[in-house]
């Protein structure tokens, strides 16, 4: 076997079992509902990687740019293909749907990415637990923006996206969500490996080490700062898309609080900073860790804590510190690996 | 807006803004000597108003009527400050401590410190139930009339305290060894330990000085509100966070000020809503006007009101 297919061939295996297992009901409601909320996680941690790990900012609202793609897209869908109070009739038929609301999910992504102008543009000057403060207001500016429209139903939330995907799976009955979620899931993973082993990403990690010095050496701050922010907010716009259209179809402003972010930053320091790997797995681990811990009721978020502040202690740089998979276990590279792979320098 | 009513608000908003005032010099003194953003801070302020509640509640059982109640009240204060001090300097020892040791990224500290706080208000929650908890009403509310404002004894109390607390701590930093020392870490980092000055010992002065600070600023908010929950430290901990940096994070004024700014900021926007013409600026605008301003400081003082921009060296 080449080891150029090695990886989208475990990506394919993936996606079959995953997707199969759910289309032919190997997984039950409840496991298609943990995959799902695994993509997500996996969108939110390695998203907010780009800015906490890899640029090195400390950027506590990630939530915001969540709650402006679940509002955007989830408005869109059910303008298009659901019957509603306030926008009518569906204005296209739900056949189009199979197409449109990743498109919709799309544009709520961009719209995000739009708003993490916001964050962006204050970066130019500020830096450090200064900018940490403006992202916790933009979450803050966010939600309370969104309760206060009242045309898309205020604090009581915006609900619909469910007779959207009924309508869908009416007209061909596969786990669409989900398919959308593992392309969003491993697209996000691709996006942001590629665009930090990019010549233009290295300068996100030459900010991170000194930013005057990075300008000094011809890197365009601002501009790399810009593109940074609206990917990472942009994707975490695509994540709050699929969210808006997970089971019950159902968003409110209080589900992208300050505790939302909490959860994503506690997945980028759990799986180490600068180390998609590590988010990846810490997003798997962290999301199963929520669902044993279930049965607990409210001691969950008793024991929870108390865990991730023993890791910490054992870990003190997360799961894979900045290190990715292959380089904890260098026998992968056997088989996943470039053919040129140069040891990256250690810091 | 008539003058009598102006002052009004003006009163609420000093008494609001003492909360914040009170518990953002906590995140500013630690943040100072340690450069940590202590997020469980919030709710240590929690902990604290619970401490008091337990402790004036068994002292009304045990000695009510005995003692007068003002006496129950400072006995309240004292304790609650002394055994949430305790609490405070036990996270410190047992959470950020080790970590510090370990050479840990200064972030993965704030995550742990995200975490405590997480920890401190779902313990809360699952031994003490979801219910509110009223705060026993220690001095009997008495209602002054000076031309048309109406002042509280409470209100009254809670400022005068605050303002006596501040320029307390302000006389400490300034003339005491210790409050030296703070100031000199928060100045050098690098030097400071190397002077012989005991840099463990310092940041427990000040877990101690900034925890007993929020058990008082919990204890007043008790008696001004008389309603506890498990969660009342989230908000109002973050909102002290964002006037501590606001003010200028690490410096003592400035957290002062950034509290102040924003309880007027917060009070005045609903206050504004009472005009005729400006309805549209209800209690729910309150956030969203609030931070708007804030994020707008900061663009254009990117270190805060009070703090000073360093030069950046490569």
């Amino acid at each position: 076997m080449s080891k150029k297919l090695a990886v989208p061939l475990l990506v394919l295996a993936l996606f079959v079992i995953i997707v199969g297992g759910s289309w032919l009901r190997i997984f039950n409601e409840y496991w298609q509902v943990v995959f799902f909320y695994i993509g997500i996680n996996i969108i939110m941690a390695v998203s907010l990687n780009l800015i906490n790990g890899y640029m090195g900012e400390f950027s506590c609202g990630h939530a915001a740019f969540m709650a402006v793609g679940a509002y955007v897209s989830g408005i869109l869908t059910v303008w298009w293909f659901a019957e509603d109070k306030v926008f009518g009739p569906p204005v296209l038929p739900a056949s189009l749907g199979i197409l449109l609301v990743p498109v919709a999910i799309l544009i709520g992504g961009l719209a995000a990415s739009f708003v993490g102008l916001l964050i962006a543009i204050p970066s130019f000057r500020t830096r450090g637990d200064y900018l940490a403060i403006i992202t916790l207001a933009v979450n803050y500016i966010v939600k309370s923006a969104i309760e206060n429209m009242e045309i898309i139903g205020g604090p009581r939330g915006f609900l619909g996206m469910q007779r959207v995907m009924n309508a869908i799976t009416a007209v061909l009955d596969i786990p669409w969500l989900l398919i959308w979620t593992f392309i969003g899931g491993i697209g996000t993973i691709i996006l942001i490996q590629r665009f930090v082993s990019s010549t233009f990403g290295k300068g996100v990690m030459a900010i991170r080490e000194d930013e005057v010095a990075a300008g000094l050496m011809g890197v365009n701050t601002r501009w790399v700062k810009l593109i940074a922010f609206m990917v990472s907010c942009g994707l975490a716009g695509v994540a709050g898309g699929l969210f808006a259209h997970g089971p019950g179809g159902y968003i409110n402003p209080g589900m992208f609080t300050i505790l939302k972010s909490t959860e994503a930053m506690v997945m980028v320091y759990l799986g180490g900073m600068g180390s998609i790997s590590g988010n990846v797995l810490s997003a798997v681990f962290f999301t199963l860790l929520l669902e044993m811990l279930r049965p607990l009721g409210v001691y969950k978020w008793v024991v929870i804590p108390l865990l991730l502040v023993l890791m910490m202690l054992f870990r003190p740089s997360g799961l894979m510190g900045s290190r990715e998979l292959g380089d904890v276990f260098p026998q992968l590279r056997a088989w996943f690996g470039k053919e040129e792979e140069y040891a990256p320098a250690s810091n | 807006m008539s003058f009598s009513i102006f002052m009004q608000y003006l009163l609420n908003a000093l008494q609001w803004g003492s909360f914040y005032a009170l518990i953002a010099l906590g995140y500013t003194m630690v943040y100072g000597v340690l450069l940590l953003i202590n997020f469980a801070h919030g709710d240590i302020f929690m902990v604290g108003a619970y401490i008091g509640f337990f402790i004036a509640t068994f002292l009304l059982g045990l000695v009510g009527g005995a003692l007068p109640n003002w006496v129950i009240l400072a006995i309240t204060i004292l304790g609650a400050m002394v055994l949430t001090a305790g609490v405070g300097v036990t996270i410190e020892r047992v959470a950020y401590r080790p970590l510090r040791e370990r050479g840990a990224h200064r972030l993965y500290v704030v995550i742990t410190a995200l975490m405590i706080g997480i920890f401190l208000e779902y313990l809360n929650l699952s031994l003490l139930g979801a219910a509110d908890r009223g705060f026993p009403e220690l001095i009997s509310t008495t209602i002054y009339d000076l031309g048309g404002v109406s002042l509280t004894n409470t209100k009254v109390l809670v400022i005068c305290l605050s303002i006596l607390v501040m320029i307390g701590l302000e006389m400490f930093l300034r003339s005491t060894k210790v409050g030296m020392a703070m100031r000199a870490i928060s100045y050098d980092r690098m030097a400071v330990p190397l002077m012989g000055v005991p840099v463990n010992t310092i940041i427990t002065a000040t877990f101690v000085i900034g925890s007993s600070l929020a058990a008082l600023a919990g204890i007043m908010f008790g008696s001004a509100y008389h309603v506890l929950s498990f969660d009342m430290g989230i908000l109002i901990g973050w909102k002290a966070f964002i006037s501590a940096v606001v003010g200028g994070i690490g410096e003592i004024r400035g957290a002062m000020a950034g509290g102040f700014l924003l309880g007027f900021v917060e009070i005045f926007v609903v206050a504004l809503g009472q005009i005729p013409g400006l309805e549209f600026l209800s209690s729910t605008y309150r956030d969203l006007i609030a931070f708007t301003i804030l994020l707008l400081i900061l663009t254009f003082r990117p270190t805060g009101l009070f703090g000073v921009a360093r030069r950046q060296k490569v």
